[in-house]
């Protein structure tokens, strides 16, 4: 099948993201991008384990972290993680319009935690006077959580790009992988924040 | 309706069909993911539980949660998913080292 066929509901493929070789090598190459992430994650986990007791006389993560506004954040980046693969289950229906409707919801809800993590941080640098330059474990938390929000925008605007660029070119097998891809790495995106809520925000509350 | 044109649309319908199915296996896992954080916070907010227990048990249901949302959300249990996989899993056992390296032999 190639990509300039016309398509229809009926001939749409089963997999239109592996359905031309440009689908295939980004899925790859993709997966192969997320082991790099997952490096890169792991050097930043690595540090604050390592950092995170070292406070310097300053504020601890028992002083700082607040279960309520985490617990919230959590919910809202779970649920989008569940819009993108319902944005995903209709365009491989071949349902672009609801396709589009729930990477909309999925930005919302995206949107809604990166306000949150501004908020956050915003609190701790104006009640807690912590910030990077505070401590070694100031310096390992907002590089940690930081990095992770990064992805987070990132995200957002990647998805934004494509909804703008193919708004009205219709799904095919161009655009296909795209879609695709880009909700593989928001799903990456969640994967890393449960090991930052647990590793950070929960242990980090236990003490 | 020609028998071909027959056989196109039950296609269609057939995978709609398993589309639907799959899409609410993604449901319940939607549904457990979200069950298993409940647990972790409501284990941390409870307060009675020693920290040798707590820390091991939110990892565990942090690992299971990522299980899910590999093998279901990112479809790693698809077929064709073997390099992809690798790859994965390479990056997994790099972050391991990391981690071990840091907490046992890096002292500050």
């Amino acid at each position: 099948m190639s990509a300039e066929e016309k398509l229809t509901r009926e001939n749409f493929p089963e997999s239109p993201e592996k359905a031309t070789l440009e689908g295939k090598n980004k899925f790859l190459g993709f997966w192969l991008f997320l082991g790099g992430e997952t490096v890169l994650f792991a050097s930043l986990f690595a540090t604050y384990l390592a950092l995170k007791d070292s406070n310097a006389g300053g504020a601890t993560s028992q002083d700082l972290f607040e279960l309520p506004i985490v617990f919230i954040a959590t919910m809202l980046l779970l649920t989008s993680s569940l819009t993108s693969v319902y944005a995903i289950y209709h365009m491989k229906n071949f349902q672009y319009r609801k396709m589009q409707i729930w990477f909309i919801i999925t930005i919302l809800l995206g949107a809604g935690f990166l306000a949150l993590e501004i908020y956050e941080f915003n609190h701790y640098v104006h009640e807690f006077e912590f910030t990077f330059k505070s401590s070694a474990f100031g310096s390992a938390f907002y590089t940690l959580v930081g990095f992770h929000g990064g992805h987070v925008a990132v995200g957002l605007g990647w998805f934004i790009t494509l909804l703008i660029r193919n708004g009205r070119r219709g799904l095919s097998l161009y655009n296909a992988p795209k879609f695709y891809v880009a909700s593989l790495y928001w799903h990456f995106i969640d994967v890393v924040w449960v090991f930052i809520f647990t590793v950070v925000y929960l242990m980090g509350m236990v003490g | 309706m020609t028998t071909e044109e027959k056989n196109v649309r039950g296609d269609w319908e057939y995978r709609l069909k398993k589309n639907r199915d799959e899409m609410r296996m993604q449901v319940v896992s939607f549904a457990l993911m979200l069950f298993l954080t409940l647990v972790a916070f409501f284990a941390v907010s409870y307060d009675k539980y020693s920290a040798w227990f707590i820390v091991p048990f939110i990892l565990l249901l942090g690992v299971v949660q990522v299980v899910f949302q590999l093998y279901y959300f990112m479809h790693m249990s698809h077929r064709g998913h073997g390099t992809a996989a690798f790859f994965l899993y390479s990056g997994v056992l790099v972050a391991f080292l990391t981690v071990l390296t840091f907490l046992t032999i890096v002292w500050i």
